[in-house]
């Protein structure tokens, strides 16, 4: 067999999505920003959404990374900004990618009026139990005991109160037509966040009203661990206290093969 | 089309739609709360996008995302809920997208009451949000004016992609008058260099206020200040009354330059030679005229509902050149127009200083009385 023979056979099995673009992330070694990314990548190509998609970021800087509009937001505001634009263009897809002191503290009150208003976005929430962004603070989903820079001995529940479970939260909304939690941490939950990404725009493109996916990520750096420990941390941490599963999916949802 | 009786907030709102308003986004709070209900009618009858926002942060952020898709976009408050909005206001100037927002001002400062006040003057005119911005703020003096105004507005913003702020107040858009309203313009989403809309044949775009790079963000700022003095050279309104052979001039805008108007004519008909300066832009502030005016007059009064805001900028132009006076009421008190003649009468029989604060002056004088 000569080499030209071996080259023809050989097939393109990994590339990049038409919907990222051609930047390194400034994320840290082993953040699961990137993953997510990436997913909604695969996805918004596979479904053909690339050139009618408007990304809703609230600070964090995703928008430099996906091929499509964007437009940013005040921090927790995503999910107005967004209404304002879907409302206008209805016929657009229009997502937020959102963090947890984002979406759970300053911007609950946002989230709270889209779910319930149904607006037909969505929503893709990164749970990573810590402000990453402004170098690991508490935040409204720090775990119980968990040390952070501003939980210094651990967040005490009789201070600080307890983390937010948004995804159950926002599930008893009757205007939330798809609200799930997933996880990063292994592969096969990587495979069921993809579907469940998937199953969040098909809401969306059905016009079924508000859909949102909250991710468990991990934040090596700031949780001050190894990629590794971290990805340990969440499987025996997190996911006991946010537990995995599908809290809202609409009837018309429920039999969807994709 | 003919005049008919119209509330203020109401005929705002029917003037908004009829200049091709495509999304408005609002919260309930009064004396505004008509000018929404309005909305609550009419845009879903017309197609249009109308929501009752969560609050005032949502109204203005659902402004801000419309306003990114190049949709004529607004929002409209009172006092304490323009507060609430100066953090997407500042984003919004920050992001170069065009909005209107009307401010139905009330008395504070705090939750205050819901009588009419101009304390919001500097929190508008000077901007409220963060950061170097100029918003373009126009000023009604009645009914019919907050309507052609209203649709000035859309335009100025969108020729600067800058915010325009209707700035009126509980008499404004509380009271009716005989007004006529415009026909009605047809929806238009010109196409621009800059709305997103999905990246269909053409590069993505990106709407951010954030630059990391200070350089960057320096020249961002330089632009906004070279257009705002585009806005400054071009877009000046004002209205005079009575200046041609004036001594004296009062100075107001909106309801407490109405006020003034009244005790103008009637200092007129007792023989005194007053006239009235009515800006109707306070931002870009009409410099020019009272230059003018302090090389020719012996003394000036400016008359507020507050406690000298507008004030401060007139005494900026001035200086020590003339003596300036100054009437204000606050918290709710609208100045009459009895007050205001008194006023006039002190002006013109002096004897006048332009040494100390005129609201060292005032607030001696309204202390005594209260």
């Amino acid at each position: 067999m000569d080499l030209t023979n071996e080259i023809e056979e050989m097939q393109v099995v990994y590339s990049r999505p038409k919907s990222f673009t051609d930047v390194q992330t400034h994320y840290c070694p082993g953040c699961t920003h990137g993953t997510a990314h990436r997913l909604i990548a695969e996805v918004i190509d596979e479904m053909g959404l690339r050139e009618r998609t408007i990304g809703v970021a609230s600070v964090g800087f995703a928008y430099n990374y996906f091929d499509f509009d964007w437009v940013q937001s005040p921090h927790g505001r995503a999910p107005a900004m967004a209404t304002g634009i879907k409302r206008v263009l209805p016929d657009r897809i229009v997502m937020t990618y959102q963090g947890d002191g984002d979406l759970a503290s300053i911007g609950a009150a946002e989230i709270v009026h889209a779910a319930a208003r149904g607006e037909n976005i969505t929503v893709f929430f990164i749970n990573n139990a810590n402000y990453g962004m402004t170098g690991g603070q508490m935040a409204p989903t720090t775990l119980p005991g968990q040390k952070t820079t501003s939980s210094p001995n651990g967040r005490d529940v009789e201070l600080a109160g307890y983390p937010i479970q948004t995804a159950e939260l926002l599930a008893i909304l009757q205007g939330s037509s798809y609200v799930v939690r997933r996880s990063l941490h292994d592969p096969k939950n990587i495979r069921l966040a993809k579907k469940a990404i998937r199953l969040a725009f098909e809401a969306q493109v059905r016009g079924l009203g508000f859909s949102m996916i909250e991710l468990l990520s991990i934040c090596p750096t700031n949780w001050g661990m190894t990629p590794t420990q971290s990805l340990a941390w969440l499987e025996e941490k997190m996911i006991p206290f946010y537990p995995l599963g599908d809290f809202k999916v609409s009837p018309e949802l429920a039999g969807l093969k994709i | 089309m003919t005049r008919e009786l119209m509330k203020g907030n109401e005929a705002v709102a029917e003037a908004a739609i009829r200049a091709g308003l495509q999304a408005y986004f609002g919260y309930p709070i009064t004396p505004q709360t008509e000018l929404l209900e309005w909305m609550s009618r009419r845009m879903p009858e017309l197609g249009r996008a109308f929501v009752q926002a969560e609050s005032e942060l949502g109204a203005i952020n659902m402004v801000y995302g419309a306003a990114c898709t190049g949709a004529r976009a607004m929002t409209s408050s009172s006092s304490p809920g323009i507060s609430l909005m100066m953090e997407g206001l500042s984003y919004i100037a920050a992001t170069e997208v065009p909005m209107v927002l009307v401010d139905v001002m009330r008395g504070g400062p705090g939750l205050g009451n819901i009588s009419p006040a101009q304390a919001d003057y500097n929190q508008i005119v000077h901007g409220g949000g963060h950061g170097d911005y100029h918003p373009i703020v126009l000023a009604p003096a009645s009914v019919q004016e907050s309507i052609d105004l209203t649709a000035r507005a859309f335009d100025l913003a969108e020729k600067y992609r800058a915010i325009a702020v209707l700035l009126t107040d509980g008499n404004i858009g509380q009271m009716m008058e005989p007004a006529e309203l415009p026909p009605m313009q047809p929806v238009l989403t010109k196409p621009t260099s800059w709305a997103v809309s999905g990246a269909s044949g053409r590069e993505r775009r990106i709407l951010t206020s954030i630059s990391l790079d200070p350089p960057t963000q320096e020249r961002t700022n330089i632009r906004l200040q070279k257009r705002w003095q585009d806005v400054q050279a071009s877009e000046v309104m004002y209205k005079e009354y009575y200046l041609d052979d004036a001594d004296f001039a009062v100075i107001g805008f909106g309801s407490a330059g109405r006020g003034a108007l009244s005790a103008v004519r009637t200092a007129r008909a007792e023989g005194l030679k007053v006239g009235l300066l009515r800006p109707i832009t306070l931002s870009p502030f009409p410099t020019a005229i009272v230059e003018e005016l302090t090389q020719k007059l012996q003394g000036m009064l400016v008359v507020e509902m507050n406690s000298g805001q507008m004030l401060d900028d007139v005494r900026s132009i001035v200086s020590r050149r003339i003596p300036v006076e100054f009437y204000g009421r606050m918290g709710g008190m609208t100045p009459l127009p009895e007050e205001i003649l008194a006023e006039i009468h002190r002006l013109v029989t002096g004897p006048l200083t332009v040494n100390g604060h005129p609201r060292d002056r005032w607030l001696e004088r309204l202390s005594s009385l209260n």
